[in-house]
């Protein structure tokens, strides 16, 4: 009996002993987060007023601000939404409704999931070689024919839409498969027994009803794009850029115009890691406001994905 | 009833024009139609694999005209900007190796220590508060580690080893660790809890205490989703970019001290994607032959995770 | 999943970062009190101007057209455009030679290649030298055996075939003491790289690889202030910031006389080879618009102010007349015959005639 309450107390502190290390081990995780939002917070806070955010980059560490970084985000993220979104919308709904169960489709789906592993840095490298390949085309068409064809994006914000945009193609996939996921069966039956082709029961029933579950997964695909580097560094975004992309808005017709598509640009990102990579102090200042307002924008980003999911999945009426 | 109020109740349907034969052709045709654009977007993700790997492979054979694969893999230095240029990659990959390395030391036995805390452990409003706050560690920005690392993780290990140099695999390291850890918590720890409780509660009626069910018990029946977990975890690690770009300095450095400055694969690609591009130059292709490697190398890891997960899933 | 809490979660941290940022919105402006201001000199013709002016190129030039372009900027209060790019002396040449930019930053002449490119397509460059750059070769403050420094030893030092054999100071110079040399450089991909290997061992990035290389002055300033046998490379600027943590070198051409790297020095001629003119090129179809006409004579009377805020070293006063003359006057060609002329003065550069 001796024996069997020295074990059973042995256990008992074993136990508690990694309570405490488990304990201690998450706690390392959260410090983590907090110490590195202090950081940022101390060292950026007391930059950030309205001249930082409304400013042009400058030589100068006081001067400079993050003006055109802010509207080239939020350019850029226009543009990647509007690839990513009816892409990677269309693309979950063939893989859930019309897909059948055969090679092909399996194929896709390893594919969607090798591109959501693979590293950034591949996306901005292919979108560098196929720039190279638009500009050999268009040599190639003007030493042929003489026509001068422009293909050739560039180091522009359309570019660096769409490849963010590939980038994150898998998350909205996923998302949006999950969420077509969880309607039940019921409801697409009901639908065909009421006569409905496939296309009207996606559109008039699981697409609405999917809604808050695309929401929330394209948000987070934005959250998750404004915070890349390395493809837009890999484009060339990385060159002193002191005035913003054309207006979209002109004064005469047609009133709507695209020439921000193919303006040159710079994102908060890239502005951030300039900043660091410099030796002085004030820059590095700079810098950590950059990653606060990035931060901001992130959680923001995030929290809003959070309640839209919420508020939509209380509408739901199954 | 009178003719108004006739009408007012039971209004006239009008006839069904959508069973017309013209009709219901036009509907089949819309339908294919679509069914064909959906499967286009769902074969776009194929098409983008194959440009990546087109990119990669064109501009990789380039490279490979000028320069030897046995030279690229055997010979120990990398300056391709040189006036006699050296071209093997062995330095790159060992700064990439050495990090990852030195990520997975920090991020591996927390992650998991922390995942099976958080599922055998902790009270459930615990882990209701923590695997959020964890995953919004992995949603920061991968810039803001550069900085956090350069800012505030160097300085302080310079406190504890004396003689640091300012760019350092160490600094880097841990803190791609760090940011690695929810990546391998959130997925262990999913494992571990789809695991059936009727498992556990044999190994309780056994004498067993918590410890003790969760390490003979619940990791090996998880195993899979553990070993997924880590495997993402290690192609992250080799993938990752900005806080190596950032913390660990641009020079190829062929060495196994995690103190000394190293040069990444992926930061090497940045490092020339920075400054001169001319297209078509050997510099140009030798990113896309770096890139071809780590896209093999993440590649392979991904593969094996899937059959990894494939070969030891235990299904309940 | 996430879940209600989890929600409560994220919206307090963003509640609380919001709430800090907007409490500091009244945060202090860091003003510049120890950067004194440069005074800008603001040239006619600024107003009305529109377009964009697209320039790229080395980026040892890069800070002096930066600070040019946004000081233009200010100035024609952003109604142009100017981005201003980093590929390199060689990447930029390259574009300009396809038309792609206005105005190409050069740490050197143009090359007979890049002659012959830009002959192809029919574009025509002027060429404008702006300041000049210098490099200091400097060792530890409590090095006491070495004043002037020849450049045959510093190629002894660098050259590729000093790698692994001459490690020690008494292998470059009898008398020096027999201690292991540390080696500190440029960055290999770094203009600076290219400019010292051409100077000193003959041929551009023609170096030996043991050595710390970095970008970064604070690490190649703290390595050689760290080590009492550290002998390193580094542009003139980070020496002049850094004068009393390091010892310069005077650099001994062969004729006897070291010449220590001074402002004066610089300008007279006198400190060479490690001493070089930066230039831009304007394509001569580009400086038709006014806008790209106005910004190079906004560089050429800011030049001097400009390049000394970044630390590199104005040309003689006398010299900016005649190089606007050129400008003005819109002589096209280079006056290095596609070679780059290591030691010519300035004057002497500026006085021959340009040939196509």
């Amino acid at each position: 009996m001796q024996d069997v309450a020295h074990f059973i107390r042995y256990r008992k502190r074993q136990d508690r002993i990694f309570n405490v290390v488990g304990a201690i081990c998450t706690l390392i995780g959260i410090l983590t987060l907090v110490v590195l939002l202090g950081d940022l917070l101390i060292d950026g806070l007391p930059r950030i007023n309205w001249q930082f955010l409304t400013s042009f980059p400058s030589r100068f560490a006081y001067r400079a601000g993050i003006l055109s970084a802010i509207v080239g985000t939020i350019c850029v993220m226009i543009v990647t939404m509007t690839a990513a979104v009816p892409l990677g919308v269309a693309a979950a709904v063939y893989l859930e409704e019309y897909a059948p169960r055969n090679r092909l489709t399996t194929i896709i789906e390893i594919n969607i999931a090798n591109l959501a592993g693979v590293p950034s840095i591949i996306y901005g490298l292919m979108a560098l070689g196929l720039i190279g390949l638009c500009a050999w085309l268009e040599a190639v068409v003007r030493d042929g024919t003489g026509w001068q064809i422009t293909l050739n994006p560039g180091r522009s914000i359309l570019t660096a839409g769409i490849t963010l945009g590939l980038l994150v193609l898998p998350i909205v996939i996923v998302t949006t498969r999950e969420a077509l996921r969880a309607i039940p069966n019921a409801i697409r039956e009901a639908s065909y027994a009421a006569g409905a082709t496939k296309w009207q029961v996606i559109r008039h029933h699981l697409l609405p009803y999917s809604m808050g579950g695309i929401a929330t997964g394209t948000i987070i695909a934005m959250s998750r794009a404004i915070g890349e580097t390395a493809p837009l560094i890999t484009i060339g975004a990385l060159t002193f850029i002191g005035f913003l992309p054309p207006s979209p808005i002109s004064s005469s017709p047609p009133f709507i115009n695209f020439d921000w598509l193919g303006s040159q640009f710079t994102v908060l990102p890239i502005q951030m890691f300039n900043w660091v990579s410099r030796p002085t102090e004030d820059f590095h200042r700079n810098a950590a406001a950059t990653g606060l307002v990035l931060i901001v924008f992130t959680l923001t980003m995030n929290a809003v994905a959070i309640v839209v999911r919420y508020r939509l999945r209380r509408k739901l009426k199954w | 009833m009178s003719q108004a109020t006739a009408e007012r109740r039971f209004p006239r349907v009008r006839p069904r024009r959508d069973t017309t034969a013209g009709a219901r052709k036009r509907r089949d045709l819309r339908e294919k139609g679509i069914g064909l654009l959906l499967f286009l977007a769902g074969a776009s993700s194929i098409l983008v694999t194959a440009a990546i790997v087109f990119v990669l492979v064109y501009e990789s054979i380039e490279f490979f005209r000028h320069v030897s694969i046995v030279e690229f893999f055997t010979e120990t230095r990398w300056t391709p900007q040189f006036a006699n240029p050296k071209y093997g990659i062995l330095p790159l990959v060992c700064g990439t190796v050495m990090t990852t390395v030195v990520a997975l030391a920090v991020a591996l036995p927390i992650g998991t220590t922390v995942a099976i805390y958080l599922s055998e452990f902790a009270p459930h409003r615990l882990r209701e508060v923590v695997k959020p706050a964890l995953e919004l560690l992995s949603a920061v920005p991968t810039v803001v580690y550069g900085y956090f690392a350069l800012q505030f993780v160097m300085p302080a290990l310079k406190y504890v080893i004396p003689g640091l140099p300012t760019f350092n695999m160490l600094s880097a390291g841990i803190v791609m660790g760090l940011m690695i850890i929810p990546y391998v918590s959130s997925l262990s720890e999913d494992a571990m809890r789809s695991v059936p409780m009727l498992l556990r509660e044999g190994s309780y009626a056994l004498g067993g205490n918590k410890f003790i069910t969760a390490i003979n018990v619940v990791v090996p029946s998880s195993l899979s989703g553990i070993g997924a977990a880590y495997i993402l975890g290690i192609s992250r690690a080799i993938g990752e970019t900005m806080i190596v770009a950032i913390a660990a300095g641009m020079q190829p450095n062929l060495t196994l001290n995690p103190t000394e400055p190293a040069a990444t694969m992926t930061a090497y690609i940045v490092q020339v994607s920075l400054g001169d591009l001319p297209h078509g130059s050997i510099g140009y292709q030798s990113i896309f032959a770096t890139g071809f490697l780590l896209f093999c190398m993440t590649l392979a890891f991904n593969v094996g995770g899937h059959i990894l997960r494939r070969k030891f899933h235990q299904a309940y | 999943m996430r879940t209600g809490s989890s929600r409560r979660l994220e919206l307090a941290t963003l509640a609380l970062v919001a709430s800090l940022a907007c409490a500091a919105g009244c945060g202090r402006d860091l003003h510049a009190n120890s950067v004194p201001v440069t005074p800008i000199v603001f040239i006619d013709g600024l107003d009305g101007l529109t377009g964009i002016v697209a320039i790229d190129g080395s980026s040892t030039v890069y800070p002096v057209t930066e600070a040019v372009a946004e000081e233009y900027q200010i100035a024609t209060r952003g109604s142009v455009r100017v981005t201003v790019g980093i590929s390199g002396t060689g990447g930029g040449f390259k574009k300009f030679a396809r038309g792609e930019i206005d105005i190409t930053n050069a740490s050197r002449p143009i090359l007979h290649q890049e002659m012959a490119a830009c002959k192809k397509n029919g574009i025509k460059y002027i060429e404008l030298p702006v300041c000049f750059d210098a490099l200091t070769v400097a060792v530890h403050p409590e090095n006491d055996w070495v004043d002037t420094i020849t450049v045959e030893e510093l190629k002894k030092i660098w050259e590729p075939a000093a790698e692994g054999k001459i490690t020690r100071w008494s292998q470059v110079r009898k008398g020096w003491p027999d201690e292991e040399i540390i080696l500190y450089g440029a960055g290999t991909d770094s203009g600076t790289f290219d400019y010292f290997t051409e100077a000193i061992v003959g041929e551009a990035k023609a170096s030996r690889g043991d050595f710390t290389a970095s970008e970064d002055d604070n690490t190649l300033v703290q390595g050689i202030e760290g080590n009492k046998y550290a002998l390193g490379y580094l542009p003139f600027a980070y020496y002049e910031s850094n004068k009393n943590r390091l010892k310069a070198l005077k650099i001994d051409q062969g004729d006897g006389n070291g010449v220590l790297p001074t402002v004066e020095n610089v300008i007279n001629g006198s400190y060479a080879p490690l001493a070089r003119p930066l230039f831009i090129y304007v394509s001569e179809k580009s400086v038709q618009r006014p806008e790209v006409e106005k910004i190079v004579e906004f560089y050429l009377a800011n030049a001097p102010a400009l390049a000394t805020e970044v630390n590199y070293i104005p040309l003689p006063d006398d010299a900016y007349p005649l190089v606007l003359k050129r400008l003005k006057d819109r002589t096209t060609g280079t006056a290095f015959g596609g070679e780059t002329d290591v030691g010519a003065s300035i004057k002497e550069l500026l006085d021959r005639t340009p040939v196509e």
